[in-house]
């Protein structure tokens, strides 16, 4: 079967790797390596990793503020050989301009996009993506002036007001209490259901990737870190903080991708994972019915194949 | 409790205020023995010798004599009797304009050091070996080649400033934070707009340091170069009144240089607080 990445890539990895020279100066140490997966239009694509797979190191390289050692990223057609535009980033610690209020600072990305504009336009423009956060009562603060969660307000209202093909989020609210954390991830499904606006993030947080994400692609443990599956988001698209958990298909998703990230990430890592066919890697839909330790052992089905975890058909799964 | 903190530091500053003043006037009050000499040699030898009084000034007089010169401060009756006023003028209008011809070059270069590695470790070795040449060195070198005593003290000025803002903005280049280049980046930000809207509010506290060190140093070095040239300036001005052995007009020359210097430290301070920002 072709999973939905094959039908219209909208963003394309293929065969990433990143390597560093090793510490005795003799040879080169791979971060990731053979990293291949595909982001649909429209799609909330999240990769879960432990530190050391080079999770951001991808995300860096999509953003075109690094350059990988092998292989290619074509983005909305084009390949990836700088930042631009097109593509918004959220960064782990707020990166706002601390000399500038939260308007300026969102006003700097929008005349940025639009050199032609008068500033009235711009003005209005920056303004109504802080609405849209919720921040319309602090815009002429200094960031030094906003708590943490507001601070990343601004730097999602910057990255949105630019109006992006794809957002890149990285690790965007792991400097974050729980609660402020919490109410984020509210706005991110809020704004989610208004502009179905591509988006790939990265997190180490198990429930942010299952609240907010459609597809989560899992990584092997680094050095040599690889693709080793992608699940598939089996809860249904309007979600909610409240009674996510409620769902039947809760448990069964959760405790795959948390066994995944205690134990199997890695057993899977090194030549642990050598019969991992990175290229197409294997699609998991954890649901009811199923536990996921009945997941056959790693290596024994042929590679390329979905491997379902639950008996009905995969287009109710996923539904 | 703040204000009442203040209060007392004033009080307290009063007090030793006057406790030196009267320090100063008992150490130079007349307590010496009258000598007994000739008539004719006590003519000679002047008051000072015959009464036992010090030759230093007592506060009264310097300060009756800095009223003096407070009162008229920009006469000018020739090359060697000029107001206090104009001196001070001379000097800080030479620190200015060296200060300024400083800025032009060490801001502009400092950013070329800052943001590339290259031209750092290439121009590291020059800056080492220059910097900590004392300016009055390069003071004969000046002469040489410019032929003007004025000029030569303005380019001393600018040597002396140049390296401290140099350094310093250079420094604040190189250490903006990451993140915020890469936002500029993402932005697709030109680099004439990353370097104005970026990097310089991001590296200005530093060079402000800079500057304000700059200026102090500049300050400091005028007096001795004007010494060295002559014809006006503050620093000519007390090295004249020293030949003419009128130590109440050095005193009151040193008090004023200290408080124009404070004053252009404070004017740079003032600066260093507009542009400096809470992370």
């Amino acid at each position: 079967m072709i999973g939905p990445a094959m039908q219209q890539s909208f963003i394309s990895v293929q065969g990433l790797a990143k390597r560093f020279p090793d510490p005795t100066g003799k040879g080169e140490t791979n971060v990731f390596r053979d990293v291949w997966f595909n982001v649909v239009e429209g799609e909330f694509f999240c990769v879960i990793g432990h530190s050391g797979c080079g999770k951001s190191t991808i995300l860096n390289i999509l953003a075109g503020l690094d350059t990988p050692s092998d292989g290619v990223i074509v983005a909305n057609g084009k390949h990836v050989a700088g930042p631009s535009l097109d593509r918004a980033v959220i960064f782990q610690g707020h990166a706002l301009m601390p000399w500038m209020t939260a308007r300026s600072n969102v006003e700097l990305a929008v005349s940025s996009r639009h050199p032609d504009w008068t500033k009235a336009q711009i003005r209005d423009h920056a303004a109504k993506y802080l609405a849209l956060v919720h921040l319309d009562q602090a815009m002429d603060k200094k960031p030094a002036q906003l708590s943490g969660g507001m601070r990343q307000r601004v730097g999602i209202a910057r990255a949105l007001a630019i109006e992006p093909k794809i957002l890149l989020m990285d690790e965007p609210f792991s400097a974050l209490d729980a609660l402020t954390r919490g109410s984020l991830q509210d706005e991110v499904l809020d704004m989610r259901a208004k502009t179905s606006q591509t988006t790939f993030m990265i997190t180490h947080d198990v429930d942010e990737a299952m609240l907010l994400a459609d597809r989560i692609l899992l990584m092997t443990n680094g050095p040599e870190a690889r693709v080793a599956e992608i699940v598939e988001n089996t809860l249904p698209k309007q979600r909610s903080r409240v009674d996510l958990h409620k769902h039947p298909n809760y448990y069964p998703l959760r405790n795959h991708l948390i066994e995944f990230l205690v134990t199997r990430s890695r057993e899977l890592a090194g030549v642990g994972g050598a019969h991992l066919d990175v290229r197409n890697p294997i699609i998991v839909r954890p649901a009811l019915g199923e536990t996921t330790h009945a997941l056959a052992p790693v290596g024994q089905e042929p590679s390329g194949q979905e491997r379902k975890t639950d008996p009905r058909p995969s287009h109710t799964a996923t539904a | 409790m703040d204000l009442s903190l203040r209060f007392k530091a004033h009080i307290v500053t009063l007090l030793v205020l006057v406790a030196l003043l009267l320090a100063w006037q008992l150490a130079v009050g007349g307590r010496g023995s009258v000598v007994k000499m000739d008539p004719e040699y006590a003519k000679l030898m002047g008051a000072n010798a015959t009464q036992g009084k010090s030759a230093m000034p007592g506060p009264l007089e310097v300060g009756t004599k800095l009223w003096q010169l407070l009162s008229d401060p920009f006469y000018d009756r020739g090359p060697n009797d000029k107001g206090i006023g104009i001196q001070l003028a001379y000097s800080v209008a030479r620190v200015s304009l060296g200060y300024l011809l400083a800025a032009l070059v060490a801001i502009p270069l400092g950013f070329l050091i800052g943001m590339s590695p290259l031209m750092n470790r290439a121009l590291d070795p020059f800056i080492q070996v220059l910097k900590p040449i004392s300016p009055l060195a390069w003071m004969p070198l000046a002469l040489y080649t410019i032929k003007d005593s004025s000029l030569s003290a303005i380019f001393v000025i600018f040597i002396c400033s140049l390296w401290p803002m140099l350094i310093n903005t250079a420094f604040g280049v190189s250490t903006v934070r990451k993140d915020w280049i890469n936002v500029a980046k993402t932005l697709e930000l030109s680099p004439g707009r990353t370097a104005r809207s970026v990097i310089l509010p991001a590296a200005a506290p530093t060079i402000l340091t800079g500057m304000r060190i700059s200026i102090g140093i500049a300050w400091l070095v005028i007096v001795a170069a004007e010494m060295l040239v002559g014809g006006t300036g503050i620093g000519y001005f007390v090295w004249n009144e020293w030949n003419n052995l009128s130590i109440t007009n050095v005193i009151n020359s040193i008090l004023l240089i200290g408080l124009v210097g404070m004053i252009l430290d404070q004017l740079m301070g003032r600066i260093q607080r507009a542009v400096s920002y809470a992370e």
